[in-house]
């Protein structure tokens, strides 16, 4: 018995290696809550055919009613594009994809005369994109309308032309003067020849979609695989078009695939993971944040729903995380693509694999369906699941055994699950020992919740020692992510300690004597803390348990200093402290007192010198007594008592430049009368010698 | 004896020089008047500082510069305009006595300035 479950172990193992385990989870809500935000315009018109056509394509998918908004001037559009001459292929094509989700009003008189330009433009078309449009609105028209004859008389020769423009490698050129090829335009190339198929008169040639199907299949040989068992198809051509990236390039693979399927009723001899994987890279790029990639999205996996190669299964759960204290039960759901019911169906549990150890037990358990919820449910998880993470395979089995051409379900499917708990703490307990004896000093209970802290006191000859004990509700030995204790000085400095284990007793013990360098010898009081943590342990907890008095000895001088502590980043930026100013002490001033005697004691000079202008007995004999001259005298007398209060006001109000230019204007004015003054005096007294 | 004979010396001295000042012409009795109303003026304003410190220095150095420069300046004129003379002969005394009034003019806007 043990040695079969270890080969099967074995086995088993090499079967895991391929996939990692990943849940992905069909169209929900959160589509349609984007789809609304993403295609809502700003300005309340859509500004091509083409983005209409996406919106509305991917409004009807996803069951959203907007079409009365934007029907009334988007058919409008349609029907102006329908009825030019002049308009392009791409524009009729876009109108009738349009005019194939509103149904707008068209007669057949519009259909008719655009289908007989159409078949003329098949029959001239040359690019890969004219074969497209033509093809495709021919085929719409057909589908919109029964009275207008869209059939192709030389499809064979259509056929091959498209062909033609095919690579080895199972893509497609644009264009025959284009040498690169494109996965993009693979898709193009075959959702036209399903057109061709569709509008053939008589039956093609077996042997052109049997070349065909060939390519297909080596078109799916290039497919790009991730881990986690998606695939899809990569875009090496950088297109103007925008038609770039591989969610475009796999969403026109998918839509050509499902629409040559459907239009020839062929069997494709596509394994069906292909197509699963497809699917699931479409689920899991979450949801896009351009509308372009939104529709593609939606669009192929629309086209996924029901096709006839295969249709996906997707196998979801609503939550991974298992509580064992809420005994909560392990649901599954398995859907389509866009979240409708799947067929009749059970899910088995097949093995269970503990993440971190190579172990994996067989478990072969059928899920109970509950009709009502549409979930199948696992009544209680194996004895030997103990909170941790885990990895679950299913297994997906059809009742209809017709079903499994029909459907894909990918086999096994891997999925993580948390199983959480309430770990138990027990035995939790602080002991400070005596180094070399060994004998307790102090020993304390430590309480957990937080009422009690404990203060220890402690030398660096002691040692501390804490130790705890772990288990999970099936009383196992657990071992959490974190276990730290944390010593913390008033004056900001900290130590972390590791709390090791050995089965379910954790301990650690601190050694002052050989860490009383690491403290940096600093003595005092110690915050101490116990952290305890695990993504699976629902009592996670950081717990301040009391303080340290620890006495170490001092510092000697070359010991390091402890690490500065980092300022508080506000403080920098709050109020810093009140600057008081020192003002010079303004200089001593005489007592005013003081200043008008002297000023009166300076005037007298001026008195003794009147008084001895007097006592000399000055006369103004000699002033001119004749008008002019006794004018320019006065003016002289006049200019230099200006000047004089000119340099009174200067004192008082005006600053040099300002006097200056009076000054100038004065100066003037005083050289000349002064010089005709003193010239006539001058001339005076030299009369006066001469007689 | 000396003593008396030193005091009446300097009497007799000082005599001489009265009336020999008495026959200088009145023009520039006025200047030396002049000189001695701003050289007393300067000396008062020394006291004063003196006294009360020399805080506003430049205010005090603008004064007694005035005072000084006018006193200068006057010399200069009594110098020009003194009949005996003899190198000054040929200057009309009216022109040093424009030179005078220009000087001060101008030493006095210097001193304005730099009052504060």
């Amino acid at each position: 018995m043990a040695r079969n479950f270890e080969f099967l172990v074995a086995l088993l193992l090499a079967a895991s290696i391929f996939c990692d385990a990943a849940i992905f989870n069909p169209i929900s809500n959160s589509h349609r809550s984007a789809a609304l935000e993403l295609f809502t315009p700003a300005d309340g018109s859509l500004k091509s055919l083409e983005e209409t056509f996406e919106a509305l394509r991917t409004f009807e998918v996803l069951g959203i009613d907007k079409k009365s908004g934007i029907k009334s001037y988007t058919c409008s559009a349609v029907v102006d594009t329908l009825w030019s001459p002049s308009s392009a292929l791409k524009d009729l094509f876009q109108a009738l994809r349009v005019n194939g989700i509103l149904n707008c009003e068209l007669n057949d008189e519009a259909f008719s005369g655009i289908a007989s330009r159409l078949k003329d433009s098949v029959n001239n078309a040359n690019t890969l994109l004219d074969f497209y449009y033509s093809i495709g609105s021919l085929k719409l028209i057909k589908d919109q309308t029964a009275y207008v004859d869209v059939h192709l008389e030389d499809a064979d020769g259509v056929f091959r032309a498209i062909k033609a423009l095919s690579q080895s490698d199972g893509r497609w050129r644009f264009s025959s003067n284009n040498p690169e090829s494109s996965t993009y335009a693979a898709g193009i190339a075959l959702e036209t020849l399903a057109g061709v198929v569709s509008l053939a008169s008589h039956e093609i040639d077996q042997s052109l979609i049997d070349t065909l199907k060939k390519d297909i299949l080596k078109l799916f040989d290039g497919v790009e695989r991730y881990d986690d068992g998606s695939c899809y198809f990569d875009e090496k051509l950088v297109d103007a078009q925008g038609n770039q990236g591989p969610v475009s390039a796999s969403s026109s693979i998918i839509r050509g695939l499902t629409t040559f399927a459907t239009s020839t009723s062929e069997s494709l001899d596509l394994p069906g993971d292909r197509v699963l994987c497809l699917a699931k890279f479409f689920l899991g790029i979450g949801i896009p944040g351009n509308f372009r990639d939104l529709y593609h999205q939606i669009d192929a996996l629309a086209s996924l729903e029901n096709n006839r190669v295969s249709v996906p299964l997707i196998l979801s759960l609503p939550s991974s995380v298992l509580s064992v204290t809420r005994k909560d039960q392990l649901k599954v759901r398995v859907n389509t693509v866009l979240g409708s019911a799947g067929p009749p169906l059970s899910v088995k549990l097949m093995q269970i694999f503990t993440s971190g150890s190579k172990d994996a037990s067989i478990i072969d358990q059928e899920l109970k369906f509950d009709p009502e919820t549409k979930l199948h449910i696992l009544d209680a998880l194996p004895e030997n699941v103990d909170i941790g993470k885990y990895t679950f395979t299913f297994e997906i089995l059809l009742h209809d055994s017709e079903h499994k051409k029909i459907y894909a379900t990918g086999g096994r499917t891997k999925v993580s699950i948390y199983v959480t708990g309430v770990v138990n703490i027990d035995q939790a307990e602080i002991v400070i020992l005596d180094s070399d004896l060994g004998s307790v000093e102090t020993k304390k209970r430590l309480d957990l919740t937080g009422e009690e802290t404990i203060a220890l006191s402690a030398n660096h000859l002691q040692k501390l020692r804490l130790t705890l004990e772990l288990t999970t509700p099936f009383g196992h030995a657990f071992k959490p992510h974190q276990a730290f204790l944390r010593l913390r000085h008033e004056s900001g400095v900290e130590h972390v300690f590791l709390v090791g284990n050995s089965g379910k007793k954790f301990e650690t013990i601190l050694d002052f004597l050989g860490l009383v360098e690491k403290f940096f010898y600093l003595s005092g009081r110690y915050d101490i803390q116990l952290t305890v943590g695990d993504s699976v342990m629902e009592n996670s907890f950081l717990q301040p348990l009391g303080h340290l008095e620890l006495d170490l000895p001092d510092a000697p001088e070359k010991a390091a200093r402890p690490p500065p502590q980092p300022i508080d980043a506000y403080s920098k930026y709050g109020p810093k402290a009140e600057i008081t100013h020192i003002f010079r002490s303004p200089e001593k001033r005489p007592p005013t007192e003081l200043s008008f005697a002297f000023l009166g004691l300076v005037l007298l000079p001026l008195v003794g010198f009147l008084i001895g202008l007097l006592l000399l007995r000055v006369n103004l004999r000699n002033f001119p007594s004749a008008t002019l001259p006794a004018l320019f005298a006065i003016s002289f007398h006049i200019g230099i008592g200006a000047i004089l209060s000119l340099y009174m006001i200067f004192w008082l109000k005006l600053d040099l430049f300002m006097t200056l230019k009076a000054l100038g204007v004065l100066g003037i004015f005083l050289m000349f009368t002064g010089h005709r003054t003193l010239s006539h005096l001058a001339s005076t007294s030299a009369k006066l010698k001469a007689a | 004896m000396a003593r008396s004979s030193t005091a009446k010396d300097a009497q007799a001295l000082l005599h001489s020089l009265r009336s020999a000042y008495a026959a200088t012409p009145t023009n520039l009795k006025i200047i030396d008047l002049y000189i001695i109303f701003a050289v007393s003026t300067a000396l008062i304003q020394v006291v004063y500082m003196a006294l009360v410190g020399s805080f506003p220095f430049n205010s005090f150095l603008s004064g007694v510069l005035s005072c000084v420069g006018t006193a200068v300046l006057a010399v200069c004129l009594r110098i020009q305009v003194n009949k005996e003379n003899k190198e000054f002969k040929d200057l009309p005394p009216e022109r040093a006595f424009a030179d005078f009034v220009l000087s001060n003019l101008v030493l006095h806007l210097v001193i304005m300035n730099f009052l504060g």
